[in-house]
């Protein structure tokens, strides 16, 4: 069956997307037959969940390698696609084409910055790492740098950047499935655990890959159908990356000419969000900061080979490319849309207020958008608002704001397609946090398990006790980022941006050395992971709790723009300063710059 | 060829021809995650299939560049690997 489910593959998944497609027709029939919204939403959410706990339960195992690296035996191209789902994170679905909406080009710094990061993925780190054959990162980092110092550096920087982030991942898919069940959020936090653990639980990295495939061929979908249609309604092209060239055009047109825009930034003039310093230490952050985090950078230990590890980077980039091109389209045609026909419409009598948009008082009725300082939910509400706030003819650019995951949620309801749309962008975005909160609950749960409890506990431990072990501590990690996120830790999201600055720090420069100079020691490297990371720590929370004065005006999320280089100065002065590694450690190091001989960590059977 | 046959000296050749394949690949990432966009402005004034030509880098075409790099990077490793007999058997 697993040789079989393999050579498989594309017949499988090809069957699934067919599937998948089927079943939203199905739901746009029912839809039509009068099935109300509710329910439509429920089968979104419980039926592709459902989809994701099959593929778990069948993907279960009792095999050492096949829970930590999926037997490393996932095709390129496949493990591309989990990585993709793996990496793109519900930010990315929902608040990136926000964020390309409120900051124009300089919210451009995201997208270069959460994909040129591969590259230096492919070229400096992934193939070595597959090479060594870890199962975790800090693995890495302790055979590399013999003992469990380096190790324990290692566990401590992917905790810190990892938590944070699955927290804000859980709090994405309560949030989600709040609203499309109508329960309490604290509840739906808990919906969404049993999501999350049913795809990892059963059959730890191997589970975790084959739902990962399965929820980027929903996400995809569901990112680009409602984006292609309303690019063959505004422009007869359904090609919306191609077309919002036209688009944009037909804005900064409105930008300078328009009165009620007064005090719209231009979308397309460079730096003025960020100055350049900013633009480009962030792009810097977040670039390194990919190529260092555990999440990603074990995805690519699943290859069958070397080789395969750097073509899949590869695939990973091209499937993450297809939403990343896609969502500064999302950001034109919104501002478009809003900018022709909400701002600058008159609101001088109730009928002219009756006539915006319907999608206007939806989001308005749940303080998503909010015009004339209040979330308004039916024209009077909106009326009288405006007539207070001074604003008695025209709604003006000061008057409207949205919030920025709407850009997306909304698309659907601007360009007049039915709910099954919307619903569709809710399986997306659900799918989409479910499969990055699987990838981090994994890369924190094994590193507890085998690098904590195998190498510092229990080496002797059997495989049924490991495995027995793993699990146990999985399902701990992903209560307990249940439980903090179902308290609404607003301070704990903020700090996601941070894990970048951290990784990048704390995790680049050691491994980077630890590979591309046999010179590096063990004190070395430990100090400068030490260094990296605490230096990048207390700027960032010295910028943001005491108050200390900002360094050359480098902002607090591009920490790493000071932490990177010291990291790196620090392992190359300590190594120099210290006898060189041994003679068996350079060979060890000569030896994972040779892709032939397979793995040279094997699992003992 | 038999591993036998990969000496140090090979073993030396085969390491520098991969650190130079390593630093024309950072060289091309560094233009275009950042060198080309110090040129916003100035790109701007040129009209791309509709964008300012500028705007168009930072939001497709470094992209582009990007997934193209990595899948020649790989073919490129892969024929070095080749020539010094050390790629995995297929």
């Amino acid at each position: 069956m697993k040789g079989d489910f393999v050579n498989n593959l594309g017949r499988i998944y090809t069957v699934y997307t067919g599937g998948f497609i089927g079943f939203v027709i199905f739901l746009a029939i029912l839809e039509q037959l009068g099935v109300s919204n509710q329910i439509i939403g429920y089968l979104f959410v419980f039926l592709t969940i459902g989809v994701y706990a099959a593929i778990g339960y069948m993907s279960r195992t009792m095999q050492v390698s096949e829970y930590y690296v999926a037997g490393r035996r996932v095709p390129a191209v496949y493990n591309g696609m989990a990585t993709a789902a793996d990496w793109m994170s519900a930010a990315s679905f929902i608040a990136m084409a926000g964020g390309l909406y409120a900051q124009g080009y300089d919210g451009l710094a995201f997208v270069l910055g959460w994909t040129g990061g591969y590259v230096l993925v492919a070229v400096l780190i992934a193939p070595y790492l597959r090479k060594f054959g870890a199962y975790t990162v800090p693995d890495f980092l302790g055979s590399r740098y013999g003992g469990n110092m380096a190790r324990t550096i290692g566990i401590i920087v992917l905790f810190a950047c990892s938590f944070t982030y699955i927290v804000g991942q859980v709090t994405g898919v309560g949030t989600i499935a709040s609203r499309f069940l109508g329960i309490p959020f604290e509840i739906a936090v808990f919906v969404g655990l049993v999501g999350i653990l049913v795809c990892s639980m059963l059959g730890g990295m191997r589970a975790v890959t084959w739902t990962q495939v399965a929820q980027y061929i929903v996400l995809i979908i569901a990112y680009l159908v409602p984006l292609v249609i309303l690019s063959m309604q505004k422009t007869g092209v359904p090609i919306p990356q191609l077309m919002y060239g036209y688009i944009l055009q037909e804005v900064a047109q409105l930008e300078q000419t328009k009165e009620a825009l007064a005090g719209a930034r231009a979308h397309m003039v460079p730096f003025t969000t960020f100055n350049p310093l900013n633009y480009f230490a962030l792009i810097l952050c977040l670039m390194v900061g990919t190529a260092s985090l555990p999440h990603v950078l074990m995805r690519f230990f699943t290859t069958p080979s070397v080789r395969d590890a750097r073509k899949s980077v590869g695939w990973a980039l091209f499937f993450i490319f297809l939403l990343y091109f896609s969502a500064p389209a999302y950001a034109a045609f919104a501002k478009l849309e809003i900018y022709s026909d909400v701002i600058g419409t008159a609101i001088a009598t109730i009928e002219d207020v009756q006539a915006l948009p319907d999608w206007v008082f939806i989001y308005g009725a749940i303080d998503l958008i909010k015009i004339c300082g209040i979330g308004a939910g039916n024209a009077q509400a909106l009326f009288d608002a405006c007539q207070a706030s001074g604003a008695e003819e025209v709604i003006r650019f000061t008057d409207f704001s949205i919030n920025p995951d709407v850009i997306v949620i909304s698309t659907p309801e601007i360009a007049g397609l039915p709910y099954v749309i919307a619903g569709l962008v809710a399986a997306g975005g659900l799918a989409a946090a479910l499969s990055t909160a699987d990838g981090l609950l994994l890369a924190i749960a094994n590193a507890l398990s085998h690098d904590i409890y195998y190498r510092m506990i229990d080496p002797q431990a059997s495989t049924k006790r490991r495995l027995v072990v793993a699990r146990i501590l999985l399902v701990a990690v992903a209560i307990l980022a249940a439980a903090v996120a179902s308290t609404r830790p607003g301070g704990i999201l903020a700090l996601v941006a941070w894990a970048f600055s951290l990784a990048a720090a704390g995790l680049f420069p050691a491994l980077v050395m630890g590979i591309w100079w046999t010179r590096t020691t063990k004190q070395g490297a430990v100090w400068g992971m030490i260094i990296g990371f605490s230096f990048t720590l207390f700027y960032l929370v010295g910028t943001r709790y005491f108050d200390m004065p900002l360094w050359f005006g480098v902002s607090n999320i591009s920490a790493g723009l000071f932490g990177i280089p010291t990291g790196f100065l620090a392992i190359y002065i300590i190594s120099k300063m210290t006898p060189e590694p041994s003679a068996e450690m350079q060979d060890f190091v000569r030896q994972l710059r040779i892709p032939k001989g397979g793995v040279m960590m094997e699992e003992k059977s | 060829m038999s591993s036998q046959d990969y000496t140090p000296e090979r073993a030396e050749r085969y390491w520098e021809k991969t650190k130079a394949l390593m630093w024309l690949h950072l060289a091309i990432w560094f233009i275009f995650s950042f060198a080309i966009h110090f040129f916003v402005s100035p790109l701007n004034t040129i009209t791309f299939i509709g964008f300012p030509l500028g705007f168009y880098m930072a939001a497709q075409g470094s992209l582009i560049v990007f997934v193209v790099q990595i899948f020649l990077f790989a073919y490129q490793q892969n024929k070095v690997d080749e020539e010094f007999g050390i790629a995995e058997d297929a």
